[in-house]
């Protein structure tokens, strides 16, 4: 039986998923605190992480917010199969709920107008909350991913253009020259994440993605995933540490996304997320609504 | 590496005793100010009715909830998450709060630049850096929110704190000169051949 959504159902989730991705932290990030902690050798870095998990704990206890960034709200929906979407709908029911978490609970609006600065006080604009669509034969029923994407990180992303001639090592320098600019700006240990191929868009999209995997989910390509590991290591070598206060954890992973390219092109794209990497996610199916990250 | 309790306001003499790596708890008041705050003040020639000198302004704007005004929330607002934002957004704006309101400490996360340090030397202030993205702990510190100016600017309004407690933070700038986020950039500059070289690429 093909399973019909109910906009109104999206709203709450929508609603629900917004307030619990900025509190509670998904469990492979906890995973990545707890390795980085176990790695570390610089003792204001030790401190600095102690810090960082100790929030996490008194964000669940007092039912607070991890950061006081609500971000900008992004909602992933994957339609999966046997199911009956009206779409149009679909987007109006995720901004319905994404205002309404903000004037429930209430969060701060973290949303302008790009020119005359005006706060609507509803986390919503011009194109935000960003909503994006795909399509899965993995599943039945519907997956809605919510990322409050913070601005610390998310003001530190570049494009570059890079040319065949330069081949990967013009990718490597680039990632490399990325964290080091970033420094502590970006709330290091951080999820890098790189964009590798398509055009200029797509390469910036795929930077996202791979900067809001789940950490120990590798590259699908089996090259992307290699870079990544080199990658990995080598960001971790630079001593940026924690909030840029030196120390070995700069990042907890760099995570590469790929696509494929034109024979003229080379482009790179980095975009990072910070250490409180916030995700929530809701699957649902005829049989109801389930939470997880 | 010293450890010291400040009770605000504090003079430009007794800024000066603070060196980086030290750590510092603060109590008393704190203002929150970040950029539009900035904006107002520095390129809009707005002014503020509060008394910043000697005091400590802290990079952020808070998640608040709007509550009957009582003696608990005289401003009717109520703090629901309070924490800090990315300093470097504010850093052409040190120099002028230092000179004109005089204000002695900076608190935020990443740290500021060259200008900042300057200024800093020149005028007696530091910078105190707080763990960014702890804001559900940093809340705990903060007592209540005492007062609100600029309040248009909502949420970047210039937000007046009661804190207990607040830290410890550290000592990232000092008035001496000495940057440890200078510091560990250039440390982590130097790397950047070998950490290629580790990768196979000439840098």
């Amino acid at each position: 039986m093909t399973l019909r959504i109910d906009p109104a159902v999206v709203e709450d989730v929508a609603r629900e998923l917004y307030i619990r991705a900025l509190k509670i932290l998904p469990p492979d990030i906890k995973k990545g605190f707890a390795r980085l902690t176990a790695n570390e050798r610089d003792m204001t870095a030790r401190s600095v992480l102690g810090t960082m998990v100790q929030n996490i704990a008194v964000a669940e206890a007092t039912q607070n917010l991890l950061c006081q960034d609500t971000g900008i709200p992004i909602y992933n929906v994957t339609i999966g199969s046997n199911v009956a979407v009206e779409g149009v709908a679909l987007k109006a029911a995720l901004r319905r709920g994404c205002a309404r978490a903000t004037r429930e609970h209430p969060l701060r609006s973290s949303v302008v107008h790009p020119l005359t600065r005006k706060n609507e006080h509803s986390s919503c604009g011009i194109g935000v909350p960003v909503i994006h669509v795909d399509f899965s034969d993995e599943f039945e029923g519907v997956n809605i991913e919510m990322i409050p994407k913070g601005s610390g990180s998310e003001n530190n992303s570049w494009l570059k253009m890079a040319i065949p001639a330069e081949g990967v090592d013009a990718i490597k320098r680039f990632v490399v020259d990325c964290v080091l600019d970033a420094g502590g700006k970006t709330c290091p240990p951080t999820i890098v994440g790189v964009g590798v191929g398509g055009t200029a868009d797509l390469c910036v999209h795929l930077a996202k993605i791979a900067a809001t995997r789940p950490l120990g989910s590798p590259c699908a390509d089996p090259e992307g995933a290699a870079l990544e590991e080199q990658l990995s290591a080598a960001v971790n070598t630079l001593g940026v540490g924690p909030q840029g206060l030196g120390g070995d954890a700069t990042a907890f992973a760099v995570h590469v996304e790929v696509a494929a390219t034109h024979i003229t092109m080379n482009p790179v794209a980095v975009n990072m997320q910070c250490h409180s990497a916030r995700r929530a996610s809701a699957r649902l199916t005829e049989r109801g609504i389930t939470y997880g990250f | 590496m010293a450890h010291y309790d400040i009770t605000t306001p504090i003079g430009a003499t007794d800024i000066r005793a603070l060196h980086v790596d030290d750590t510092v708890t603060l109590n008393g008041t704190l203002f929150g100010i970040r950029d539009a705050t900035h904006i107002a003040l520095f390129d809009r020639g707005r002014s503020t009715r509060f008394a910043l000198a000697g005091g400590a302004v802290i990079h952020t704007a808070p998640n608040v909830a709007k509550v009957a005004a009582s003696a608990q929330h005289p401003t009717g607002y109520a703090p629901v998450c309070i924490g800090t934002t990315t300093s470097m957004r504010m850093e052409r704006f040190t120099r002028p709060l230092l000179a004109q309101y005089d204000v002695r400490m900076v608190i935020g996360k990443g740290g500021l630049g060259a200008d900042s340090l300057a200024a800093f030397t020149d005028l007696g202030g530091v910078y105190l850096a707080i763990v960014g993205g702890t804001a559900a702990l940093e809340t705990t510190w903060i007592e209540a929110i005492e007062d609100v100016d600029l309040d248009d600017l909502n949420p970047e309004s210039l937000w007046q704190f009661r804190i207990r407690g607040f830290g410890p933070l550290l000592v990232a700038m000092d008035s001496h000169g000495q940057s440890l986020y200078a510091r560990v950039d250039s440390a982590a500059r130097d790397k950047r051949a070998a950490a290629l070289a580790a990768m196979g690429v000439i840098s």
